[in-house]
C-alpha cells in the first residue's frame, strides 16, 4: 500500500490512544559503555525481532543539511570493512530474515526479524556497523539519488504530503520540526559523503543507542550476546543538544498549497505539550483521550458528525502524539464532501471544538475511549515487532520504560473535566496553523501514444 | 490486486491508521512481496505444523479453525466469491459497494448503533475485498466475543442497505475515485489492469467511472448480495481463544441465516493472453510510474513453485533481487522496484513496478527489460537459487508468528481449497525446485517481448 500521507491521520492517532502496559515484564540492562538493552520475552512463536534505536533524528539536523539523518540511514547498508556494500541485507536474507530501517524526527532505528536461532547474526552485523561504517563517495553519490527519488515519490508528487510538509514548516518557526524528515530537495542535491560521515561520527555510539529485543529468547542470553558484540565499542562524547524551543505563536497562521489533485484538503495543527513527566503530567493524557473521543474508535465524534450525519466531510481525522522529544501538536485533517469547500469543513471542525469546550464529553464517550485502550493492550501483543516499536519509541524519547505502565493507568484515570479543560486551553486560535490544498487540474492527463505492439525503450 | 480505486482509497484510509515510521529505506509497496498475503507461501520448519481443524457444515459452508489460547483474543473472517470480478458488466462497482455497506446498517441497527456497540467493547469489524473474494473480518477480545459476533452475524445475514446511506457512500466513493484518477500510481494501476484483462471479469474494476457509481441502485446491491453471499459458498476462518465446540457454534451462528436459494455464481472464465502493448499517459508528476507485466498464474498452477522461487531472484527478494541490484543499487535510478506473481482463481497479474524521475524513465525501463530478458533466457544461477531457498525455508516461522497472519492463511487455504497440509508441504516443494525448472517455467510463461507496459508521467 502506498501511503497518501504519513503523519496526518497516521502516526499520531494510534500513539494517542495506544496503551503500553503489556510490556511491563520487559527487562532493562545497561552496558558499561552506556548502551541500553531491553528484552521482552515472548514465547508464542520461535522468532525474534531485534531493533537498534539511535537517539538522533531529523530534529538534530542544522540548516543546509536537512535530510542527513535519513541519508545516513541509507548509507548504513553500504558496507563496513568486514561486510561490503549490500552484504548486510544479503546475509539477513540468507538467514531467512527481513531487515529495514526508518528515520523519524526523534530517532533512527534499524531492525531485523528472524527465526530465534539467528539473533546472534543480527547483533553481530548491527554492532559492526555501529562503529565500522565505510562511507565511500562513490556509493554516496548513487544513494543520494535514490533518496531524491524517495522524496519525489513520497512528497513532491503527493499533494497531501506537500500540505503536511508546508503545515509543519509554517507552524514551527524555529524548532527543527520545521524541516521534513527526508530533507529539502536542495539540501539533498548539495549533500556530500562528508556530511553523512560527520553525522555518523557524532551520533553513532553505544551511549546514544538502545537495543530492543522481543521474541522467543531468554533475557540473560540476549544480554550476554549484547555484551559480546556491543560491549567492546567505545562511547563518544555526544554533541550538546540545543533546546531550540519554539517561541509562542502570536496569532493564527494560514497557508495554501497548489498541486495537481481533484479533492481539496485541509490540515490544522494546534501547538500542544508532549509528555515530559509521566507521573506528574496530566494534560498530555487528557489530550490523548480527547483525540480518542474525536477520532479514536468507530463511533467517535468526527466521523459520526461530519461524515455520516452532516455530510460536510468526505473524510476527517484528528490526532495527538504524546510521545516526542520536541513539542507536540493536536491535529485535524480532512477532505470536504462533494459540494462543500475547505472553509465549510474548517467551520465544521471548529464547531466540534466549540461544542467540546462548551459541553465537554459524556461519561459514555470516556468509557468508550478507555475500552479501546484496554482492547488495544491485548491486540498489540499479537505483534512482536509492534511491541518492540513501543519500547524503542518511549525510551528513545527520554522516558523510562515504566512510562508504558504508568501511561495506561493515567489514561484510564482521565476525567471528563480534564478533557474539557485541555480543549479550552490548547485548541485556541493563537496556537493554530491552517494549511489547505488548492487542487489544480490535470487537463492533459490522457494517453498520447496508445501505440500497440512491441516494447518500449530500446 | 484490485485496481478498483474506490476501494483503494478506502484501503488507504485504513492503512493510515497504522503506526508507520516517517521515512524508511524501503517502503511497504516495495517490499510487498515479503508480506503480500497472496504470495505468503510458507515453508515447513520442524516446529511449524499448524494444526488446522476443518469441517464443512450442512449448509455447505467450509470452516477452518486453529485453537490458540495464548492471548484472550479471537479473529474471525467470513468470505465469499463476491469480489470485484463478480461485478455485472452493466453495474461495475456493485461488488465493492455491497461489501462496503454490510456494516452500515443491519438487522434493524442503524450504522451509529453498530459503531457504538463495537466501540463499547473495543472490537474491530473490518472488510476484505479483492478480485476474487469479499467478506468481513472481526478482531475481538475473547471475553467480548458474544456481543461482537452478534453484530458480525447481523452484518453478514441481514444487512439493511439503507437508501440514505447508499446515496451518501456513493457520493464519497465518487469523490475518492475522481481523486484517485488524478494520482499517477492509481492511473497506472488502472491502465495496467485494463491492458492485462480487457473484457475478462478481472478487467471490470478498471471500467469503474463516477457515472457507474452514480447509477448504482439499492436493488442492484440487494440483488448482488442475495446472489453472492450464500451459505454454500461461505468460507469461515477462525483462530484464537475458543474451543472447537465453541468454534462450531460460532460458524453455525455466522452462516445459518445466509441464503442458499437461486443459482450459484458460475466459475470465472480463463484469461486470454493480451498482445504486448506500451501505453504512455501524460501526467505532470515529477516521476514516471511504470508497470510492466502480463497475466501470471492461478492458485493451483502447476508452475507455481518454480515461478515463485524464481521470482524471488528476479524481483521478489528485495535487496537480494536482480531488479533491485540493477536498477537501484548499481544505478540509483529508483527508490522502489519489484516484481511479483499474484496467484488468483484465474491467472492473476505478474507485475513489475517502479517509479523514477521522468527524464530517466526510458533508461530505467530499458534496464528492467534487459534484466527480465536475461533472467527468462538463462534462469537463476546455482548460488542464487540456493539463497532463495534458504530465505524461504529459513523465514518460514516469521510467516505464521501471529494470529493475524495465520487467519490470512486459513481464509486463503479455505477459499482456494488448498490442501490442509499446504503449509507443511511448502518447504519440501521449495527445496525440490531446480534451476532448470525455473528456467523452463519462466521461458514458457513469461514473454519479455510481449508484455504490457504502462508509463504514467510520460512527456
Amino acid at each position: 500500500m502506498q501511503r497518501k500521507n504519513t503523519l496526518i491521520g497516521g502516526l499520531f492517532l494510534l500513539a494517542a490512544i495506544l496503551p503500553l502496559s503489556a510490556l511491563a515484564d520487559a527487562q532493562e540492562f545497561k552496558l558499561a559503555n552506556g548502551m541500553r538493552v531491553i528484552v521482552k520475552e515472548d514465547h508464542r512463536a520461535p522468532v525474534v525481532v531485534s531493533q537498534v534505536w539511535y537517539r538522533v533524528g531529523s530534529m538534530d539536523e542544522v540548516n543546509g543539511k536537512t535530510g542527513v539523518a535519513h541519508a545516513l540511514e541509507h548509507m548504513m547498508f553500504k558496507g563496513t570493512k568486514a561486510v561490503p556494500a549490500g552484504e548486510f541485507s544479503k546475509q539477513i536474507a540468507v538467514a531467512g530474515g527481513r531487515e529495514n530501517a526508518f528515520t523519524n524526527r526523534d530517532h533512527t532505528a534499524y531492525f531485523e526479524q528472524l527465526q530465534k536461532s539467528k539473533l546472534e547474526l543480527a547483533l553481530r552485523l548491527e554492532s559492526d556497523r555501529m562503529h565500522n561504517l565505510v562511507l565511500l563517495p562513490k556509493e554516496f553519490a548513487k544513494e543520494i539519488k535514490v533518496v531524491m527519488e524517495e522524496r519525489r515519490l513520497r512528497t513532491e508528487d503527493k499533494p497531501q504530503a506537500l500540505v503536511y510538509e508546508t503545515l509543519m514548516a509554517t507552524a514551527y518557526q524555529t524548532h527543527p520540526y520545521h524541516h521534513p524528515v527526508i530533507g529539502w530537495m536542495n539540501d539533498l542535491e548539495n549533500m556530500t559523503a562528508d556530511d553523512a560521515r560527520d553525522w555518523y561520527r557524532q551520533w553513532y555510539a553505544p551511549n546514544n543507542a538502545t537495543l530492543v529485543v522481543v521474541g522467543d529468547v531468554e533475557s540473560k542470553d540476549v544480554l550476554k550476546l549484547a555484551e559480546r558484540y556491543f560491549g567492546k565499542i567505545k562511547p563518544v562524547a555526544l554533541p550538546p543538544r540545543k533546546p531550540q524551543s519554539e517561541p509562542e505563536q502570536r496569532g493564527i497562521k494560514r497557508v495554501t498549497v497548489k498541486a495537481p489533485a481533484k479533492l481539496p484538503y485541509l490540515a490544522m495543527s494546534y501547538h500542544a505539550p508532549a509528555l515530559r513527566d509521566p507521573d506528574k503530567d496530566w494534560e498530555p493524557y487528557a489530550l490523548a483521550v480527547l483525540a480518542g473521543v474525536l477520532d479514536g474508535n468507530a463511533s467517535a465524534r468526527l466521523n459520526q458528525e461530519l461524515v455520516r450525519r452532516q455530510q460536510i466531510a468526505n473524510s476527517v481525522s484528528a490526532g495527538y502524539d504524546l510521545i516526542a522529544r520536541g513539542p507536540s501538536m493536536f491535529m485535524f485533517d480532512g477532505a470536504p464532501a462533494e459540494g462543500k469547500n475547505v472553509v465549510e469543513l474548517e467551520a465544521a471542525i471548529r464547531g466540534q471544538i466549540e461544542k467540546l469546550k462548551q459541553d465537554g464529553v459524556t461519561e459514555e464517550e470516556l468509557q468508550r475511549v478507555k475500552a479501546q485502550v484496554i482492547a488495544a493492550q491485548v491486540y498489540q501483543r499479537d505483534s512482536m515487532f509492534y511491541q518492540a516499536m513501543l519500547i524503542g519509541e518511549v525510551v528513545t524519547a527520554g522516558l523510562s520504560l515504566n512510562t508504558l505502565e504508568t501511561r495506561l493507568a493515567k489514561l484510564k484515570a482521565v476525567t471528563a473535566a480534564q478533557v474539557q479543560e485541555v480543549a479550552r486551553k490548547y485548541l485556541v486560535d493563537d496556537r493554530l496553523t491552517v494549511a489547505v490544498l488548492d487542487p489544480q487540474p490535470l487537463d492533459n492527463a490522457q494517453p498520447v501514444k496508445p501505440a500497440a505492439g512491441g516494447r518500449h525503450g530500446n | 490486486m484490485g485496481t478498483n480505486m474506490q476501494l483503494t482509497a478506502k484501503a488507504q484510509r485504513r492503512e493510515e491508521k497504522h503506526f508507520l515510521p516517517e521515512t524508511l529505506r524501503l517502503c511497504a509497496s516495495a517490499v510487498k512481496f515479503f508480506g503480500f498475503a497472496g504470495l505468503l507461501l510458507a515453508a515447513t520448519a520442524a516446529n511449524a505444523a499448524l494444526p488446522i481443524q476443518h469441517w464443512q457444515m450442512e449448509n455447505g459452508a467450509r470452516v477452518y479453525f486453529v485453537e490458540n489460547h495464548d492471548l484472550p483474543l479471537l479473529d474471525v473472517s467470513v468470505e465469499f466469491p463476491a469480489g470485484e470480478s463478480r461485478d455485472d458488466k452493466s453495474r461495475p462497482g456493485v461488488a465493492s459497494m455491497t461489501q462496503h455497506l454490510l456494516t452500515h446498517g443491519a438487522g434493524g441497527m442503524a450504522e451509529d448503533e453498530i459503531t457504538r456497540r463495537l466501540a463499547d467493547i473495543g472490537a474491530i469489524l473490518g472488510g476484505s475485498l479483492d478480485q476474487d473474494r469479499a467478506g468481513l473480518t472481526l478482531r475481538t477480545l475473547s471475553t467480548e466475543r458474544g456481543k461482537a459476533l452478534e453484530i458480525m452475524t447481523s452484518a453478514l445475514q441481514s444487512p439493511d442497505f439503507p437508501e440514505a446511506v447508499l446515496q451518501r457512500e456513493k457520493t464519497r466513493s465518487i469523490a475518492d475515485l475522481k481523486e484517485a484518477m488524478t494520482q499517477p500510481a492509481a492511473i497506472a494501476g488502472r491502465a495496467f489492469n485494463t491492458l492485462l484483462y480487457g473484457t475478462h471479469p478481472y478487467g471490470l474494476s478498471s471500467t469503474l467511472e463516477p457515472d457507474s457509481i452514480a447509477a448504482l441502485r439499492r436493488e442492484d446491491v440487494v440483488d448482488f448480495y442475495r446472489a453472492h453471499y450464500r451459505a454454500d459458498h461461505a468460507v469461515v476462518a477462525l483462530i484464537g481463544d475458543v474451543t472447537v465446540a465453541q468454534a462450531k457454534e460460532i460458524a453455525m451462528q455466522l452462516t445459518s441465516g445466509l441464503s442458499r436459494a437461486g443459482k450459484a455464481p458460475q466459475p470465472l472464465p480463463a484469461v486470454d493472453m493480451p498482445k504486448g502493448e506500451v501505453r504512455r499517459i501524460v501526467h505532470p508528476a515529477m516521476q514516471s510510474h511504470i508497470l510492466v507485466g502480463q497475466p501470471g498464474i492461478t492458485r493451483d498452477d502447476p508452475d507455481y513453485f518454480p515461478l515463485y522461487v524464481g521470482n524471488y531472484v528476479l524481483g521478489g527478494g528485495g535487496f537480494a533481487s536482480r531488479l533491485m541490484e540493477e536498477v537501484r543499487q548499481k544505478r540509483g535510478l529508483v527508490y522502489s522496484v519489484y516484481s511479483y506473481f499474484l496467484p488468483m482463481q484465474q491467472r492473476g497479474p505478474f507485475q513489475i513496478g517502479l517509479q523514477t524521475k521522468r527524464e530517466q524513465a526510458d533508461e530505467a525501463l530499458a534496464v528492467v527489460q534487459k534484466t527480465v530478458r536475461e533472467f527468462v533466457a538463462k534462469g537463476p544461477t546455482a548460488d542464487e537459487l540456493k539463497k532463495a531457498k534458504q530465505n524461504m525455508v529459513g523465514g518460514f516461522p516469521l510467516r505464521i508468528d501471529s494470529n493475524g497472519k495465520i487467519l490470512g492463511y486459513l481464509s486463503m487455504i479455505g477459499f482456494y481449497q488448498l490442501p490442509l497440509t499446504y503449509l507443511d508441504d511448502f518447504s519440501g516443494k521449495v527445496e525440490q525446485v531446480t534451476a532448470a525448472q525455473v528456467r523452463d517455467a519462466f521461458s514458457r510463461r513469461i514473454q519479455p517481448d510481449n508484455m504490457v507496459t504502462v508509463v504514467v508521467g510520460a512527456d
